[in-house]
């Protein structure tokens, strides 16, 4: 019979390197993963998931928008603010994606000082991530308000494929709905964090466990995905 | 990789992430419970109380094909709801739910030696937005309009138009709404079991010492996360054609000579979408089915499953391959034959991991020792019952054979045997198998060998003679075929025939149901290890095992699942827990 193979968890013996290491983890007992969190594993399967959502998504686009056969809106026009008695192409959501990438810097310096127990830094730099996060749902409500008022509605527009609106309103608002519950959730982090939950291991009011600093990088985890696929779709509706 | 004896492992094997939620009254026990195996059961019994309206739908189908024109009440659109509901429920929320929901959740966690799942709150919430998703569904069967009749591929744009019953009335949106409701749900509790199996095993128990049970719902899990986005995508597009008029997959159409405000959709996208999710499910249901299998004949026939690494790679290769198949549902779409054929050939390269897995099972049989308890019989009924559905599966999947065979009652056999009658097989093998531990009590045997033979032969009896029905060119879906050239006397009779087998069939099942409630009470006493098996689920302190599996502390894991009859060892099985050398074990180093 082979040897029985145990191992620590978080052990500290010097593994090897490369996909030799990758063959160590995933051959012995208890994690595949050393050193992640069941709660950091599991958010970067979600991510996984989620990231076949806006892969499904945008790829349902790109079809809708290559196989139509009436002209495609274009984006430097209908993107475009009237400013100071001249078209300003894309300048919102320049703004936008500006203040949205802001909001992953001050998330990755909450995780931080998280880990630095700095306890009143973190929850400012969470609201402050909030905050940025609630701009940004804020002007993309303007933006949506103002296609409306030019005549873009789910079912058509005033200027071509009536698949636009359709993928627009759909696409942006999946996202918009991340970014919304991202706020409210960072708020709740921010929160515990304020009141010296994870200092003092107060369990949670629904699940009755322990929170631990590292709620904080998992909520950062969430919100740079959410930053990422902002990009892509920033990319292809507005860059193409 | 550090090589620790076991004396060095002293300390108990107890993961410090690990603290359980432990209930305080009635509520928080049995209903509002955080205990996989309460969710499990709840998942069960619910996926079960929803497959008995699918099998009343299968029987009122079956009376209206068998006896055409005799029961006033089964209309065109009715047979047409029937059929809808019926083969949605079966797929999702009677298979998915109970491989997954039940038995993952009550089989994983006690199989890797953990003491629950990772999250067990978003656990519990898993099954209640389970119990949303079907309470919606069941909801449309009483909404106006009746449930949705588009097929339970639900293809655009006849799903949302006038002619098909509940097009324009609630049925559809009911239907989708539930299925984003079951796709929420699922996703809670597929997180779950994921990230259990990955991060939360005991000490000792490594990938490969898994038993295949926990690698084939594990590899579904993972194939379930991953394919059920598209069907979101799609579910919520075809939402808002509906509700909000876009046209994602409405083209230009016109509906009782008019023009509808549709235009420049592409239905073949939601055939894409859908059976990007499609053809995973049928492996998502098959995979836990295929693991289930392997540890019953393993166990029953106290032999080791052979060829364990060849088994656990077919696995994974299936469930990859599985992802690059999905047109192979969409040949009579007027797709480029380019694609047809590398749909083609990716379809039977499957073949090659399925049949791996079927000789092994063979193979695992051979010069074993036998038992022929029911869940034996379930298991050997299940391959040859695999073996039968798969082999029309090549016919299907090669497009000169398929076009002609498409939307034939020769489809209807193939997946019936293959993606119905044998994971259903699989569930009530397990169920007869793992009854013991979750209730302390055996079923009852007499009427476990007449719920078999009933079970088996009659699903030989109905889906056979459909093979036949679909090359002599009778088209599926069709309410009414009696005025059709093609509807010979003879098969006519063989319609009639197997519609009195279907109701024979159902009625064993409820048989089976009888016997589940019955057992309890008073079935014989099983003991804490009634099949003498090795896995960790069998070796807990107490049965039913208590919240939290394992007593005191968790069981330290010393090898693999199979060390049945093990040359040179006094028993014919040697449980994982059990520390020491045994003779010769087959466990691969």
């Amino acid at each position: 019979m082979a040897e029985t193979t145990l191992t620590h968890i978080g052990q500290t013996e010097p593994r090897p390197a490369g996909w030799q290491g990758i063959a160590t983890d995933w051959s012995s007992d208890q994690r595949a993963f050393k050193n992640v969190s069941w709660g950091k594993a599991m958010m970067w399967i979600f991510l996984l998931s989620d990231t076949f959502i806006f892969g499904c998504f945008l790829l349902s686009y790109m079809t809708a928008r290559m196989s139509t056969r009436v002209p495609w809106p274009n984006p430097s026009e209908v993107f475009a603010l009237h400013i100071g008695g001249s078209n300003v192409p894309l300048i919102l959501i320049a703004i936008m994606t500006f203040v949205l990438i802001s909001s992953s810097g001050t998330m990755a310096m909450a995780v931080n000082f998280g880990y630095r127990r700095d306890r009143r830094k973190t929850a400012i730099l969470m609201l402050l991530t909030a905050l940025l996060g609630a701009t940004f749902v804020g002007m993309q409500a303007f933006e949506w308000t103002k296609l409306i008022s030019e005549g873009v509605r789910p079912w058509g527009n005033p200027w071509g494929a009536a698949q636009f609106g359709s993928t627009f309103f759909m696409i942006t608002g999946f996202h918009g709905t991340h970014v919304t519950i991202g706020v409210i959730f960072l708020i709740i982090v921010a929160r515990k964090v304020w009141r010296g939950d994870y200092d003092i291991g107060r369990p949670g009011f629904f699940t009755s466990r322990k929170g631990h600093y590292e709620s904080v990088e998992i909520m950062g985890l969430y919100w740079h995905f959410v930053d990422l696929v902002w990009v892509f779709i920033f990319a292809f509706f507005y860059l193409w | 990789m550090v090589d620790i004896t076991p004396a060095d492992a002293v300390p108990p094997a107890e993961v410090g992430e690990m603290e359980l939620y432990h209930p305080h009254s009635w509520w928080t026990k049995y209903v509002f419970s955080q205990d996989a195996k309460v969710i499990a059961i709840q998942y069960s019994a619910t996926a079960t109380a929803i497959g008995m309206v699918a099998l009343v739908l299968s029987w009122l189908m079956r009376l209206q094909l068998g006896f055409p024109g005799t029961f006033d009440f089964i209309t065109p659109e009715a047979y047409y709801q029937f059929i809808t509901m019926h083969g949605m429920i079966m797929v999702i929320y009677l298979l998915t739910a109970l491989f997954l929901g039940g038995f993952g959740n009550y089989l994983i966690p006690l199989m890797v030696g953990a003491r629950d799942m990772v999250f067990p709150y978003v656990n519990m919430l898993s099954y209640w937005i389970y119990l949303l998703a079907v309470l919606v569904l069941v909801s449309s069967f009483f909404a106006p309009g009746g449930p949705t009749g588009a097929g339970w591929t639900l293809y655009p744009p006849q799903a949302i138009m006038t002619g098909t019953p509940g097009g324009q009335d609630w049925g559809i949106i009911l239907m989708l709404v539930s299925l984003i409701l079951f796709i929420i749900g699922f996703t809670m509790g597929g997180l779950n079991y994921v990230v259990t199996v990955l991060q939360a095993r005991t000490r000792g128990m490594t990938l490969m010492r898994l038993p295949l049970t926990v690698w084939g719902i594990f590899t579904a899990t993972v194939m379930a996360l991953l394919a059920f986005p598209a069907l979101f995508v799609a579910c919520v597009m075809m939402l808002f054609d509906r509700a909000l008029g876009t046209s994602f997959f409405m083209p230009a159409i016109v509906e009782m000579g008019e023009q509808l405000q549709h235009s420049g959709g592409s239905p073949i996208l939601f055939q894409h979408l859908f059976w990007f999710f499609g053809h995973p499910e049928v492996y998502i249901v098959a995979l836990p089915a295929f693991g289930i299998v392997s540890d019953l004949i393993s166990t029953h026939a106290r032999k080791n499953i052979f060829g364990y690494r060849m088994m656990v790679w077919a696995i994974v290769g299936i469930g990859a391959l599985s992802f690059v198949v999905w047109a192979h549902h969409m040949y009579v779409s007027g797709m480029h034959p380019y694609f047809g054929f590398f749909f083609a050939t990716t379809t039977l390269i499957i073949a090659v991991p399925t049949a791996i897995k079927v000789y092994n099972w063979v193979l695992t049989l051979w010069r074993g020792d036998i038992h022929l308890t029911i869940p034996m019989l379930f298991a050997l009924a299940f391959i040859v019952t695999f073996v039968n559905g798969g082999l029309t599966g090549l016919f299907l999947g090669n497009v000169v054979v398929d076009v002609p065979l498409s939307d034939t009652m020769f489809v209807v056999a193939h997946f019936h045997m293959v993606m119905g009658v044998a994971p259903i097989l699989v569930i009530f093998g397990a169920i007869y198998h793992w009854y013991p531990k979750v209730t302390g009590r055996m079923l009852n045997e007499t009427l476990g060998q007449f719920h078999f033979w009933v079970t088996f032969l009659g699903a030989y009896l109905i889906f056979f003679p459909m093979h036949y029905l679909g090359l002599v060119g009778l088209p599926r879906r069709y309410a009414e075929l009696t005025d059709m050239t093609i509807m010979t006397e003879s098969a006519h009779h063989l319609n009639s025939f197997i519609s009195i087998m279907a109701f024979m069939v159902g009625f064993a099942q409820i048989v089976f149901l009888f016997n589940l409630i019955w057992s309890i009470r008073h079935g014989r006493e099983a003991g804490g290890n009634p099949w003498r098996a090795t896995t960790l689920e069998w070796q807990t302190a107490e049965t039913p095992p208590t919240h939290g599996n394992f007593g005191k502390d968790l069981p330290i894991v010393y090898r693999w699942a199979y060390d049945y009859s093990v040359p040179g060892a006094k028993e014919d099985f040697i449980p994982q827990n059990v520390p020491g050398s045994f003779g010769t074990s087959k466990e691969p180093a």
